[in-house]
This record gives structure tokens, C-alpha cells and sequence, in this order.
């Protein structure tokens, strides 16, 4: 039987939604409990306890990941953004726009993650297909819509960021990235397995 | 879901970290995308007493190209394994299907070779392909050959005190071809039966090299060397493909469980390899340089 | 009553935006800016949390709990066994099926995951530390993980502790006539088998169960939040319970439940434990499971053994029905349902086919297996019973050489044949079954397909064409039939108008995501011309709304959305004798129309809603009493028959088994459509949970009875990538008795399509010689079927 002692605290800084927070924290502090819990943001949700539902998606410097399998110290110097971060200058993002005028949500439970994941995507292709879209999703369950308004609003809202929509301007929604610049996502091989 | 307690180490280069690591290489694990350890943690599987964060090291997420072989660091997502024109052929096949796309964004390919998980899905192409590992300890840099560096169930041949740092995946001079075929009940599960399947022609057409991978139908990650080596020397047909298949197939140790019964699984293998084989010699009929005269 | 193809016509403009608009979800404009308040959202001050240490075998005795090393940490504020409470009478609670379930096990462990203990503490972090702290001793007994094994005469008894209990089994129940119907199998030219077990499924909500209890010492208030579709008859089972008074439970399920399918309708010993710690400490409890938690202890679905047998003349005409089911219980008979139906509704078995006599019979029995018998987006088990007769039906089709919609076609009730009383005694109130069917036909180039398919196994590929057609039964009451532990199902809705003809709806039921804020709001506006976006609509708090039942079965537009339509009609009564007043005309000619009153033939003379909702603050009728409010509770005269067609066109992969979804056409006859873009919606979702179920997700255990499926990595939810893609149709044939014509939706697509994909996938390989494949039809299923059937030759 291990030891269960508290540990030492690590200070831990990170800027969320354009906020730099500075919190002292236990490293073994899940970055889902430190936004829900410690900065108050509860549109990230917590849905399963291994790594599979997506619900607890954030962007981390851009990118979309699972926060319940992150510690928070492991954001130290990290850009996040969550859902509440998606409305900027009173403006709603188009996904959010899109989400309600497709019908792209029921229990809004999984919303959060699939508009962040939807909003993620279209930074790198506005005018994505139906496949393309269900793959930037499939690592975010939903159990209400039956995906298909999911999908749609996300292409909606490429269609008014393509038109020139009042919402957030490109620039915003980039976030700097100092880890790699090998990471421009270019569409993954679609192949099917064992054609 | 909480983890236990731990001890936060962050790493401010490669030597700390290995310094860190020697210091109780028992309790000590050295955490890069974490999408495995951290999930073993909140189930209370694992309690590392001290996790050192090799997050900050930036100068190891690369994935690129150099002495004949890509060269992918200890930081390089598996994201940017899908979005690098570098890699080819088994590799480039296997990386979208790895967990799913926002685990990919976190996992390094890195990790999940050290991991030694029998159901990851790395580890059977690097055996496919021959790819080696570099490892970093007190004593300095080594490279093991991938075949080498998987023992067991879970278990890498790593000294105490040692990390991965790098894998190589050697980049073929020839005509080359490469598939993962991997079957999966969803997105982000683990293979029921996954299938590496790499091939090198000669000049003249025959199969100059060949490779054979497989995942989760093996006690762990196993190159099936009895197959490549009926298919090494030998033109390509059919049936030479269905030979090198059922050998396949009768070299996995599948057993029945949830998701299918071994002797399905053994089907599924020796379909996956010859579909597999057949995939990887059209990439490598592809991949000829066209002279105008072959037909 | 026959099929209208579309929607009747609307009553209002669309800035009203009554019946049939498909106006946008009010809801939506908090859920999308992450301001949604779900359970984990609560946030009281002094705050503890508690978790459980659960059972890690399927059976077995408890020896001995020693939680004297976690008492002793810091932060631990307590820790609570059975004993505990047993010492307050709580350590058992009653079932919604007349049973009772150990809150906190105090004799023995009945299955995998039970709640052994719990710790409260300041940090979720140390309850979680804490629970490694607790040492139990326990005795292994041998474990009993099948029906058919608990019956054994020699098996080892499960509920030991029950008074008069002897065996395992838990109910007998029987429906129809056993004469009739061997009579009718006396006469037939064939008889058609069918042995298949629906398995193990959990409905699985992304927001797991979870509580937040407060319950003031000094007053006796018992604030409780808790994840409810069913707030009102949780406040009136914790009274009975835990013996509070009544008038001091506040209920709250939150404004938003992050789905719920059937999974929040029950009490969770976790909830009763939570409220008890919160009472023995004086500082709010919060619970909120994990999901394994959730997915090894919550109400489970499904889970019948069935043996279906159908009596058929050559000619393709069905003379009866015969069924033997079994139901895997586990340790405690937790079904939600009605008291009087032991096996929920399953006696709808018949289906959607006129035939004399049908008989079933139904036993339960306990197992080492997680309580529940919820209906996962299912009335009561009627998605066991539509798939058995859906897959009978199909194989019936097959052995007579017909093909399975000319089958169903020949033996449909017939439009003229409506109210239908079936041959086990639900009357059916109305539909246009061949219409439905014919036109999801058309729809799919249905000749064509067959076209291809032949064409397709010439050139050796599997295709596969599944047709299903069912008939759901939702909207319980009548309250003279149904009642869930004694309390009948009516549900109710109370509205008021405000001076400035705002609007306030406060209704029994409880949305998990169906929208009602928004179409109970259209329904009101239909009623009286008040603009849906002028109507708030109020769920979910037990002090703050009438009495109701809760939302599951489908029942919340069915009963729920009557009583606020007729008591919304009751205001517009009222409100026609103030516009009389205001008009100086008598009342019996005002009409009501999109919001304004007029007389009728001077359509200039005119006051609004608004105008009347003012007046009946300030210038009312002589003697008439102010305001403009009311309340009704409604007891509808009979559940409502939803039913749909249903054609799935798949490929089967003959090497490996792996089958795709070329095409899904669902067309869906809900009667009257409130809002059709939620309909839809709600038509999506639960055709892929029905492909879920048919495709990948079930729960099972080995023969230890451990639990293989407790967590996201076992139990498979399918993704975007998976899921399929629809095709959705409608009739519109509305219910004759509802007001409004409405008749539920959103568990028809779970209920009608698992039986469309598994007769798609046998479709292409019976002639092969598979005539059955268990759910979840897993690629290695079909290839072995294939494989055992040419080995059979």
C-alpha cells in the first residue's frame, strides 16, 4: 500500500480564455477539476474515467485535447481555451451560432467539446466534408443527436466564417504554439482498413 | 476518478531527466504525453511515487529525416506523425487509427513504444519496418534494435535508469510498400487483431525485404519471422501472399474473449495479412519511378 | 383514420410559432455558452464529498469492515457502512417494483460493484484515498450469473434475507389466452422459432448520476439535488424512505440533466446515502459517480431470454403467437415500471399484425448481476418485445418463401381497423401501417434493391436488406392501469399570465435534453397566441411545480403536453369572456386566433392577448375572480401508439464478418408533430442508440460474475465515425384522444431499429443458412454463424 501523503504544492500559471491565472496546486490536480473547480469554468464536463467520451475537451494552444487526462501542471505556460473562452467581444463564435441553428445539440452535455473540437477544425479547413468532420469528432461521444446535426452545424459554421460571418476574427482563435511546427494537421488517410 | 499522490518533477533538459530517473528508477516514471500513465493512475492501477514532466524539452518533438532513417523524438505527438510527409508506408497507415484524434494531439509514439502494451499499436509496425530505439541513461546513449527492445508483457529492455529518446524508422532505398490493418470495434479502442504488414522489392521484382507485425493477438507486440522469411527472395503472386498469410495466422496466439473467438481471430489475421501484403505491393509498385517501360 | 403526408395545417405565424414550427430551442442559448447548470455544477458552501467503495466480487458474504485507517485521515470527515445505517432503519430501501435493495451492504454481497461503504470528506481527492484505507474481509460464495442457472432447483439462493423467499425466481406472469393459442398452433401449416437473448445494455447517459444533499439540522429541510427524470416521486419514495415529512423534501434536479434514457428514473443507494451523511454531519453531501460507478451499478436494460414462436399457414398469414420469456433480474427485482405489468409492457409482443391469439408467459429471476431493468429509451420493455416479433416476423417471411415486407403487408392491421384490440389487450388508438411501410418502400427503391442484391451475390457480395415495423406503446397513464409504487401516473401542468401577457408553465415533467422549455412553450402558444419565446417553462423543482410523474416512456407530450394544452385552453375560456367584456360583444362570438380575439364577421374588432392578459389584472368582468392562471393534471383515457417503418440496406464482408450500413430510411408516425426539427433530432439519436445495441454495446460477465463493460474502454458507444447515416420520413396520423393529436417520439427509434439492422445483416446470409445472430451482431458472430451454418451443410 502506497503512502497517500499530500505532496508538495507546484505553483502552476496558465492564461485561460485570454486570463492568466496563477494557482497553487497539487500535482496531481486533473486540468478538468482545476478549470471546473479551481478557475470556476464548468462548461467543461466530465464524462468517463478513461479518456474515451471527449466531453471534457478543451483547446490547448490551439489544439483540441482531453483535459481529464492532463495534470495541470503539465499546462504551466500553456494557452487554454474552454467554452465559455468561445464568445469573444459579446460576439458568439459562428460554431455556437451554428450549433443552436442546426440543432446541433440536445442534453448539451457534449456541446462544450464538439463546438471547441468543430471550431479547432475549421482554423485549419473552413469548407471540411461530412467524413472529415466525423473524424475531428471521433474521439468525442454524444448520446443524444445521433451526430448528424453535429456534423452539419459544424459545416454551417464554415460556411459563415467562408462568408465573412461578424463572429470571431481567424486571428483570435489562433493561438501561439511554441511546440512544434510540425503540426499542421493535413487530412489523415482515410483509407479503410483492409481494402 | 482521482490519482494518487505523486511527486512533480519538471525536466529542464534530457539530463535532469535521466539524472531524476536514476535516482529511484523504481517509483520514477518519466511522463511525455501521459495518455496511457495518467488513465493507470485515475483507475489506481499505477502509483508512481515521482513523475518527471518531459514536456518542456520542445527540442524532442520532432518527426524528420536524416541519415537514411526518420528520426521521431521522445516529444513528437502522434498527431504529428499523421501530419509528417516523412513517413511512409505502414507507419503513415497506422498513425490516424492510434487511439483517436484528440489523443493524438497528447500520446507520443515514443511513449507507447516504451509502454510495451501488447494491445498498442506502434510497437508491431516498428517491428514490421525494423526500426530501432535510442535509449539515454547514466551511461550515455545506446541504440537497441526494436526486436531487442520488446520483452513482455509491459516490459522494454530499458536499464535502470534509462529512457527512450528517439525511434528510427529506416527509410527504404527501393521500391517499398507498407500497411496497418487494424481491426477495431470503434474509434479509440484498442485492435482486436492488428496486422503490420512492409515490403521491399529488389530490381527485378522480387520481395528484397519483407516484415510482418501484429498486435493483440500475441502475448506481446511480435515480428513473425517464419512469414517473412517465405516471402524474402520470391516473387509476388497470390498465393505466395496466402502461404506467408496462414503462417501468419498459425504463428498468432489469439485467445476468445468479449470481442471474438480465437478462431476468428486467426481468420482475421490471415485476411488482414494477405490484404495487407497486396496493399503494401501496390504502395510499392506506386512508389517505382516510372521509366515509361514497365506496363 | 388515414395517413396525411404532412403536418395539419398551422395555427399560428411563425413569430408566435405554435404547433409545427420548427422554431429554434430556447435552451440552446445557455447550453452553448457553457452556462448550463448540470449536477456537478452545484456548489453549496462547507460542501463535502463522498464516494463508494463497491464490492469487488459478484457474491459474498461480508465478514468484517474496518474503516478505522481512513477515519483516521485527514480531510475524512466520516466514513459510513451498513451497520451505520442500519442503526437509522436505512440500510434496505424499497425497489420501484415492490422490492428492496440494500442501500449499504450489511449480510452479504450480491453483486459486482454493490455499495459496500462511503467516505465523506473535504476534497473528492481524499474520498477517493480514503476508500483504499478500508479493509473488508469478505467469503466468496459461488456466483450465479445466469437466469437459466438461477433456476436451477439445486442453485445457492441469492436473496436469503427475503421473507417467504425460497428460490430465485422473482415474478410469474402470464398474458392472452393459452387456448386460443394452442388452438391456433393446432392449425397452422408451420411453426417459426425463434431462441434469442437481448442482452445486457445500459442506457449511459454522458452526465453520470449524482446528488447533492443538504438537510438542515435545526429546521429538517432536505434540500436535495439529485440527476431525476422522476423529481416529484423521488420526493414522495425519499419520504417513505427515509421518513422526512414530505412538506420539508425539496427535490431540485437541475436545469439540465445531461441525458438521462431511462437511467435517472430510479433512487441509487448512493443518493440515499448521501442525504443520511448529510443529516448525521449538518453540511451538504456531494455524490457524483464515476463512470464506471455508474456503468457496474445503475439500472441496466434488456437482459430477456426469449423464445418466440409464430404459427403461419403456407400462404404467409400469421394465426398466432406463442412467447417464453425469462429475464435476467439481478440481485433486486429494481425494474421502473408499472405495478401491475411485472415484465413491463412486453405484451405488446404482438405487434403490428392482426391475429387472433397470442399467449406469453414471463418469469424473472435474481442473478449476481447489477438491479435495474430500466427502460433504456424504451416504454417499459417494449424494445425487447417489438424486436422479437420484428425478427420473427423476418424469419416467418423466409420459411414461407415470401418477402419480409409483402409479408408484413399481408398481415398489417388495417387503417379501418383502429381503435385494434390486440390478442393480449392494449388497444391500439390509431394508424396507417401499409401507407407507413410503403412509403419508406418507395423512398429506398425497395424493388430495386432486391434487384441488386441478387445481382450483388452473382458477383459473391453480401448485401443485406432489414425491414422492421413497429408499434410503441407510450404515455402511461391511464392512471386506472398504471402507477409506479402506488402512485398513479397522471402528470400536470400549471400556468399563469402575467399582466403583460408573459407566461409562466410549470410542469411535472423533467427534460434531459428533449427540449420541453421550448416545445411546451410552442404548445401554449398554439393554445392562446402567447409567442413561444414569451412562455418560460419551469421543471424540475418539486416546490416550485404540480405533481408529475417525471419524463420517461415517452410520456412527457403525451400526458405532460396535454395537460398544458388542456389547461391552457381552460385560460382561453376565461380569457374569451374578458375579450367579450373589452369588445362589448357576447362571448360566443369571440374568436381566438394566432393571439388575437375577434368578433366574429368584424374582424376590425379586435383585442390581442396581451390586452386580455392586462385585463384580467385590471379590467375585469363584473364578478368574475382575477387573474389569469390555472393548473390541471391529466389522466389520459390511454397510452398513445407511436409506430414506424423502418428499412436498413447493409454489406457483409463474407471474410471477416464485418457488415457496413450502406442506408438507414426511418420513417416514424409520432401523430402530431410539435416542433419538427426536435422530432427529428430526437429520431436521430435514437436510431443510433438502436444501432448501438445492434452493432457493439452490451454488458456482460464472466462466470465469476465480474462485470466485462463497466467502463468507456469495454462498453462501446459508438462515434461519429460508426454511427450511420439517416433517412427520415413521416405520416402524420394523429393520436384520436390526445388533445392536441401528439403522440412521443423519442424512444421509437431505439425500439424500432436494433430488429431493422439485425434483419439486414441475416438478410444477407440466410440463404446461406443463418437464420439467427444475438445482439450485438459483432463481426466475429456473423462470421462464425456463416461458418457453423456451411459446416452444417
Amino acid at each position: 500500500m502506497t503512502d497517500l501523503t499530500t505532496s508538495t504544492a507546484v505553483t502552476v500559471t496558465m492564461t485561460v480564455n485570454g486570463v492568466e491565472h496563477s494557482s497553487e496546486l497539487d500535482p496531481r490536480t486533473l486540468l478538468v477539476d482545476h478549470i471546473r473547480t479551481g478557475l470556476g469554468l464548468t462548461g467543461t464536463h466530465i464524462g468517463c474515467d478513461t479518456t474515451s467520451c471527449g466531453v471534457c475537451t478543451v483547446l490547448l494552444d490551439g489544439k483540441p485535447i482531453k483535459a481529464c487526462t492532463m495534470f495541470a501542471v503539465m499546462a504551466d505556460g500553456a494557452e487554454i481555451m474552454t467554452v465559455e473562452g468561445l464568445k469573444q467581444n459579446g460576439e458568439l463564435h459562428p460554431v455556437q451560432a451554428a450549433f443552436k441553428e442546426k440543432h446541433g445539440l440536445q442534453c448539451g452535455y457534449c456541446t462544450p467539446a464538439m463546438m471547441l473540437v468543430g471550431a479547432a477544425l475549421l482554423e485549419e479547413n473552413d469548407d471540411p466534408g461530412d467524413d472529415e468532420v466525423r473524424w475531428a469528432i471521433s474521439g468525442n461521444l454524444c448520446r443524444c443527436t445521433g451526430y448528424m446535426n453535429i456534423v452539419e452545424s459544424i459545416q454551417e459554421a464554415g460556411a459563415q466564417m467562408r462568408a465573412g460571418s461578424n463572429g470571431v476574427e481567424a486571428d483570435d482563435m489562433e493561438l501561439q504554439d511554441e511546440q512544434t511546427d510540425a503540426d499542421r494537421p493535413k487530412e489523415a488517410t482515410m483509407q479503410e482498413v483492409a481494402e | 476518478m482521482f490519482p494518487a499522490t505523486y511527486e512533480y518533477l519538471r525536466a529542464g533538459s534530457i539530463d535532469e531527466a535521466v539524472a531524476a530517473l536514476a535516482e529511484d528508477p523504481d517509483e520514477t516514471r518519466i511522463l511525455a504525453g501521459g495518455q496511457s500513465l495518467i488513465p493507470m493512475m485515475k483507475l489506481r492501477f499505477a502509483y508512481p511515487e515521482r513523475l518527471v514532466d518531459i514536456n518542456g524539452l520542445h527540442e524532442l518533438a520532432y518527426v524528420r529525416r536524416e541519415n537514411g532513417h526518420v528520426a521521431v523524438g521522445a516529444l513528437a505527438r502522434h498527431a504529428d506523425i499523421v501530419a509528417s510527409d516523412d513517413v511512409t508506408g505502414a507507419v503513415a497507415s497506422a498513425a490516424p487509427w492510434v487511439a483517436d484524434p484528440l489523443v493524438r494531439n497528447r500520446g507520443t509514439l515514443v511513449g507507447s513504444v516504451a509502454h510495451c502494451d501488447p494491445e498498442g499499436d506502434w510497437n508491431s509496425v516498428l517491428l514490421a519496418t525494423g526500426a530501432t530505439v535510442v535509449a539515454q541513461g547514466p551511461n550515455g546513449r545506446r541504440e537497441i534494435d526494436i526486436t531487442d527492445f520488446i520483452v513482455g508483457l509491459f516490459e522494454n529492455s530499458l536499464d535502470e535508469g534509462e529512457m527512450v529518446v528517439e525511434v528510427r524508422i529506416p527509410v527504404p532505398s527501393g521500391p517499398s510498400g507498407g500497411v496497418y490493418n487494424k481491426l477495431e470495434r470503434k474509434i479509440g479502442d484498442y485492435a482486436t487483431v492488428g496486422v503490420a504488414t512492409h515490403l521491399e522489392l529488389a530490381d527485378d521484382g522480387t520481395i528484397a525485404a519483407a516484415g510482418i507485425g501484429l498486435t493483440s493477438v500475441v502475448p506481446y507486440a511480435t515480428k513473425v519471422t517464419e512469414a517473412e522469411e517465405m516471402l524474402v527472395g520470391q516473387m509476388p503472386t497470390e498465393e505466395l501472399f496466402a502461404d506467408a498469410a496462414s503462417a501468419t495466422a498459425a504463428a498468432s496466439n489469439p485467445h476468445t474473449d468479449v470481442r471474438g473467438t480465437e478462431k476468428w481471430k486467426r481468420n482475421i489475421v490471415d485476411v488482414y495479412t494477405r490484404r495487407g501484403l497486396a496493399s503494401a505491393l501496390d504502395q510499392a509498385h506506386a512508389s517505382e519511378p516510372t521509366t515509361g517501360s514497365t506496363a | 383514420m388515414t395517413a396525411i403526408e404532412d403536418q395539419p395545417e398551422l395555427d399560428t405565424t411563425p413569430d408566435v410559432g405554435g404547433i409545427g414550427h420548427a422554431i429554434k430551442r430556447q435552451e440552446d442559448d445557455r447550453l452553448i455558452v457553457g452556462q448550463g447548470t448540470y449536477l456537478d455544477d452545484v456548489v453549496l458552501p462547507g460542501m463535502l464529498h463522498m464516494s463508494i467503495l463497491r464490492a469487488p466480487m459478484a457474491h459474498a458474504k461480508l465478514i468484517s469492515i474496518d474503516a478505522s485507517a481512513a477515519e483516521a485521515m485527514d480531510g475524512v470527515v466520516a466514513v459510513v457502512t451498513g451497520e451505520l445505517m442500519a442503526q437509522h432503519d436505512l440500510a434496505w430501501m424499497p425497489t420501484l417494483s415492490g422490492d428492496t435493495q440494500a442501500v449499504l451492504v450489511t449480510d452479504k454481497v450480491r453483486f459486482q460493484g454493490q455499495e459496500v461503504a462511503a467516505v465523506i470528506a473535504t476534497d473528492p481527492y481524499i474520498a477517493a484515498d480514503a476508500l483504499e484505507y478500508i479493509n473488508v474481509e469478505y467469503e466468496q460464495l459461488p456466483a450465479i450469473t445466469t437466469p437459466q442457472q438461477a433456476i436451477e432447483d439445486d442453485a445457492v439462493m441469492i436473496r436469503d434475507e427475503k421473507e417467504g423467499q425460497t428460490d430465485n425466481r422473482v415474478y410469474h406472469w402470464e398474458s392472452g389466452d393459452a387456448e386460443a393459442t394452442d388452438a391456433a398452433f393446432e392449425a397452422a401449416d408451420r411453426i417459426v422459432t425463434l431462441e434469442t437473448h437481448y442482452p445486457r445494455s445500459h442506457p449511459s447517459p454522458l452526465e453520470t448520476c449524482g446528488a447533492v444533499a443538504d438537510v438542515d439540522p435545526v429546521t429538517g429541510q432536505a434540500t436535495i439535488y439529485v440527476t431525476s427524470q422522476a423529481p416529484h416521486a423521488h420526493r414522495t419514495l425519499f419520504a417513505m424512505v427515509a421518513g422526512l415529512p414530505e412538506h420539508k423534501i425539496r427535490i431540485i434536479s437541475p436545469a439540465d440533466l445531461g441525458g438521462g434514457f431511462g437511467n435517472k428514473v430510479p433512487i441509487y443507494p448512493g443518493y440515499v446515502v448521501a442525504t443520511a451523511a448529510s443529516l448525521l454531519i449538518g453540511k451538504p453531501v456531494k455524490w457524483v459517480e464515476s463512470r464506471s460507478d455508474n456503468l457496474i451499478s445503475t439500472g441496466f436494460a434488456r437482459d430477456y431470454h426469449m423464445k418466440g414462436e409464430l404459427a403461419v399457414t403456407d400462404e404467409g398469414k400469421i394465426l398466432g403467437l406463442r412467447v417464453n420469456m425469462l429475464s435476467d433480474q439481478g440481485a433486486f427485482f429494481a425494474d421502473a415500471q408499472p405495478t401491475k405489468f411485472k415484465a413491463g409492457l412486453f405484451h405488446v409482443v404482438t405487434g403490428s399484425y392482426d391475429y387472433p391469439a397470442a399467449h406469453v408467459v414471463c418469469d424473472g429471476a435474481y442473478t449476481n448481476k447489477a438491479p435495474g431493468g430500466v427502460a433504456y429509451r424504451c416504454s417499459f420493455r417494449i424494445t425487447e418485445a417489438s424486436f422479437l416479433i420484428e425478427r420473427l416476423v423476418h424469419n416467418a417471411a423466409f420459411e414461407v418463401g415470401m418477402d419480409p415486407a409483402e409479408f408484413r403487408l399481408k398481415n398489417f392491421i388495417q387503417p379501418e381497423q383502429f381503435p385494434y384490440t390486440t390478442p393480449t389487450g392494449f388497444v391500439y388508438d390509431s394508424g396507417d401501417y401499409p401507407t407507413a411501410l410503403r412509403k419508406a418502400m418507395d423512398h429506398v427503391g425497395y424493388e430495386a434493391l432486391r434487384e441488386e442484391q441478387r445481382q450483388a451475390r452473382e458477383d459473391g457480395r453480401l448485401l443485406g436488406i432489414g425491414v422492421a415495423h413497429f408499434t410503441e406503446a407510450v404515455g402511461a397513464g391511464p392512471s386506472k392501469d398504471y402507477d409506479i409504487a402506488g402512485i398513479k401516473m397522471f402528470d400536470s401542468a400549471e400556468l399563469r399570465v402575467h399582466p403583460t401577457g408573459k407566461a409562466v408553465l410549470k410542469v411535472g415533467v423533467k427534460t434531459q435534453g428533449q427540449g420541453h422549455e421550448t416545445t411546451f412553450a410552442q404548445i401554449v402558444a398554439s393554445e392562446l397566441g402567447i409567442p413561444a419565446t414569451d412562455v418560460k417553462v419551469v421543471h424540475g423543482d418539486t416546490d416550485n411545480t404540480p405533481y408529475g410523474l417525471g419524463t420517461y416512456a415517452s410520456r412527457s407530450t403525451p400526458v405532460g403536453g396535454a395537460a398544458t394544452a388542456v389547461v391552457a385552453r381552460k385560460l382561453a375560456d376565461k380569457a374569451r369572456k374578458i375579450a367579450a367584456h373589452l369588445l362589448e360583444a357576447a362571448e360566443g362570438d369571440i374568436e381566438l386566433s394566432n393571439g388575437q380575439f375577434n368578433v366574429a364577421g368584424s374582424p376590425d374588432r379586435t383585442v390581442s392577448i396581451q390586452d386580455v392578459s392586462l385585463a384580467a389584472y385590471t379590467d375585469l368582468p363584473e364578478g368574475m375572480e382575477p387573474g389569469l392562471e390555472g393548473v390541471h393534471y391529466y389522466d389520459p383515457p390511454n397510452l398513445t401508439y407511436p409506430y414506424g417503418s423502418y428499412i436498413v440496406v447493409v454489406e457483409v464482408d463474407l471474410d471477416t464478418g464485418e457488415w457496413t450500413v450502406d442506408r438507414m430510411v426511418a420513417l416514424d408516425d409520432c401523430g402530431v408533430r410539435i416542433n419538427p426539427m426536435i422530432v427529428e433530432g430526437q429520431i436521430h439519436g435514437g436510431l443510433t442508440e438502436g444501432y448501438a445495441m445492434s452493432s457493439m454495446q452490451w454488458i456482460t460477465f464472466d462466470e465469476d460474475g465480474n462485470c466485462i463493460g463497466s467502463n468507456y474502454m469495454d462498453y462501446m458507444i459508438p462515434t461519429a465515425w460508426e454511427t450511420p447515416k439517416f433517412e427520415l420520413l413521416e405520416t402524420v396520423v394523429p393520436s384520436p384522444h390526445h388533445p392536441i393529436g401528439a403522440k412521443g417520439v423519442g424512444e421509437s427509434p431505439t425500439v424500432g431499429s436494433p430488429a431493422a439492422f439485425v434483419n439486414a445483416v441475416i438478410d444477407a446470409v440466410q440463404h446461406l443458412g443463418v437464420t439467427n445472430i444475438d445482439m450485438p451482431v459483432m463481426p466475429h458472430r456473423v462470421w462464425e454463424a456463416i461458418d457453423a451454418a456451411q459446416s452444417a451443410g
